[in-house]
């Protein structure tokens, strides 16, 4: 497998990083040398073998629907403090709809 | 200024030193060696002090436990209110955190003031400290060569005594293979046991927080503050409180050491190999015999890592968009242009390369060739370590295949940095306790670390194993000689 200048500016797309050209030629060769090491993978023969997805087979707890900390004061003023820009209280982002 | 956490436990206990003294010298020997190291990326003195002073308080009623007092630094990946978290990463530069990981809390009701945030490679993603955004970590044994990543700064600092413990994570080896390259002592936990809740996430199937410290029992210590159920991270395990330190002082009379003869191959320094080889016999005259095994998939554990943790951290990293929190560029079209020119300016090299695979990975008509195969082969690499856990108690090898190298050696070929922890990443697919400690010195002087691996929960065995093993050699009490200028 080789990745192309535009499979990596397609991923990058997907990834939403911006990458130039001259750029992409450098992640083109790197990602190649990755995926070089990670081929090795496909020698190997895995019919039969259950996926492990997790550490020790470890499944992820459920909690009820409901706020665990009710009585916890309002904290929107100390979250949004690190907030690249807000206004009363809501995030601002670039106009989605025109 | 290289003193365990015992011993100042001591000092605080007979009331020959407050903490707020303590962190006074601490601080002022960072404020002397970090111009030169780079082991922290924040200090803030007066924050420092208070809770020095809060701890001192609590001593005089009579209050608090053995550590009360002592000083610790805290890896950059933790959040901990009040104080700036970087992860490393300009896209995290100026990002106070409004509250602590439960590792933080932790340390807090244990009443063990923070002496700063170390240096770290950006998201936890590299091997010798070098992505950090804040620019490398030096190596206290070598100012010319890397300390190791991820948790470089926490390595770095412990070795130079600029403060006596550290917290790091541990995702393919960011503990253990800092630990060897500055001659300290680590250990990665098994899967669970510390809470990864505020610990920023890189890959979530694989991520453990666990101590940097001089010696084991040092380890064993912090493991008592930092371990136990938190319900707020999904996989934290509910098990009954341990005493980490219950079985330090057992002998070693019957052990069963694995050797795994993938870990002495092709690729192993010699120099390494002989420090090890050495140990091997240290622990024989100690009462433990040694056993041949064989991990015919770990091999294989490089490759499988490098496609699940990438995709992972893929997933992960998606959060950082510039709308909630951290780094947004200055400017931009429309809100697509925003997330990408955000992203690129924000993540450094090494993040959106494992960014790009991952999202490669993970992307229709690829996953089952690489994401499904890479579970697969990590259900073999766990189930080799089930194997061998038949025939031996601990398994014991080096924990990295050379001692380490210098700034720059490694950066140009991604794939060679990704090889420093060819001993080190399946312990991290199996889920496994693992550790490292010093076990000698090649001939520039710098450091070799001596890699135990434990089964599930094993992390009580494992300290007992590295405490006999540090009472009868000297290593891991030899410092750097480094000159406070």
């Amino acid at each position: 497998m080789s990745l192309s200048h535009d499979d990596v500016k397609r991923i990058a797309r997907l990834a939403r990083i911006r990458v130039d050209d001259d750029e992409a030629a450098g992640y083109r060769d790197q990602l190649n040398g990755i995926f070089g090491l990670i081929e090795e993978m496909q020698a190997i023969d895995t019919r039969g073998v259950e996926p492990m997805a997790h550490a020790r087979d470890v499944f992820q707890r459920l909690r009820a629907d409901q706020p665990d900390q009710p009585d916890q004061t309002d904290r929107r003023d100390a979250f949004q403090a690190v907030a690249p820009q807000v206004e009363d209280g809501l995030y601002l982002v670039p106009k989605v709809i025109e | 200024m290289n003193h365990t956490l015992k011993r100042l436990s001591s000092l605080l206990a007979e009331g020959k030193a407050s903490s707020v003294e303590l962190c006074q010298d601490y601080l002022a020997r960072i404020a002397s060696l970090n111009p030169t190291l780079n082991a922290f990326v924040t200090t803030d003195p007066e924050r420092t002090l208070a809770e020095a002073r809060a701890a001192d308080a609590l001593r005089a009623e009579g209050k608090g436990g053995a550590l009360a007092g002592v000083p610790v630094a805290h890896k950059d990946i933790f959040c901990a209110e009040g104080w700036r978290t970087t992860c490393g990463s300009r896209m995290l530069a100026d990002f106070v955190s409004p509250y602590d990981a439960h590792v933080i809390e932790r340390f807090k009701a244990a009443a063990m003031p923070c002496l700063g945030k170390t240096n770290m490679d950006e998201f936890a993603m590299g091997s010798s400290n070098e992505t950090s955004f804040f620019g490398p970590v030096r190596n206290p044994w070598d100012t010319a060569r890397v300390p190791g990543g991820s948790s470089g700064g926490s390595a770095a600092c412990v070795a130079a005594g600029l403060a006596p413990a550290a917290t790091g994570t541990d995702t393919g080896g960011s503990i253990r293979q800092p630990a060897a390259l500055c001659g300290i002592t680590g250990l990665k936990p098994t899967y669970g046991v510390v809470s990864r809740y505020g610990m920023i996430a890189f890959a979530s199937s694989l991520d453990q927080a666990g101590p940097m410290a001089r010696d084991a029992e040092d380890c064993a210590l912090l493991m008592n503050v930092m371990a136990g159920f938190d319900p707020r991270d999904s996989t934290s395990l509910e098990r009954d409180t341990e005493d980490y330190a219950r079985d330090l002082d057992k002998p070693l009379t019957g052990l069963r050491v694995g050797l795994p003869r993938e870990f002495f191959g092709a690729g192993l320094g010699a120099e390494t190999a002989a420090a090890v080889e050495a140990a091997i016999g240290q622990l024989r005259k100690l009462g433990a015999t040694t056993v041949d095994i064989g991990l015919p998939n770990s091999r294989l554990s490089v490759a499988a890592y490098y496609v699940l943790a990438p995709a992972e951290a893929s997933s992960n990293l998606s959060r950082y968009d510039g709308v909630r929190y951290g780094y947004r560029a200055p400017e931009y079209t429309d809100l697509t242009d925003m997330y990408e020119r955000t992203r690129a300016e924000g993540f450094g090299a090494e993040v959106k390369r494992r960014i790009m695979i991952g999202t490669y990975v993970l992307s229709h008509g690829y996953y089952d060739a690489y994401y499904l195969q890479a579970q697969k082969l990590r259900r073999l690499i766990a189930r080799d370590f089930a194997e061998a856990f038949r025939q031996c108690d601990v398994i014991l090898g080096p924990t990295a295949p050379t001692t380490a190298f210098r700034l720059g050696e490694k950066t140009a070929d991604p794939v060679e940095m990704y090889l420093s922890d060819i001993y080190t990443i399946a312990v991290n697919l199996a889920g496994l306790p693992g550790m490292s400690l010093p076990c000698g010195f090649d001939g520039q002087g710098l450091p070799i670390g001596l890699q135990l691996i434990g089964d599930y929960f094993a992390e009580a065995r494992m300290l007992n194993v590295a405490h006999q093993y540090q009472l009868a050699t000297d290593w891991h009490a030899r410092a750097p000689g480094l000159d406070a200028s």
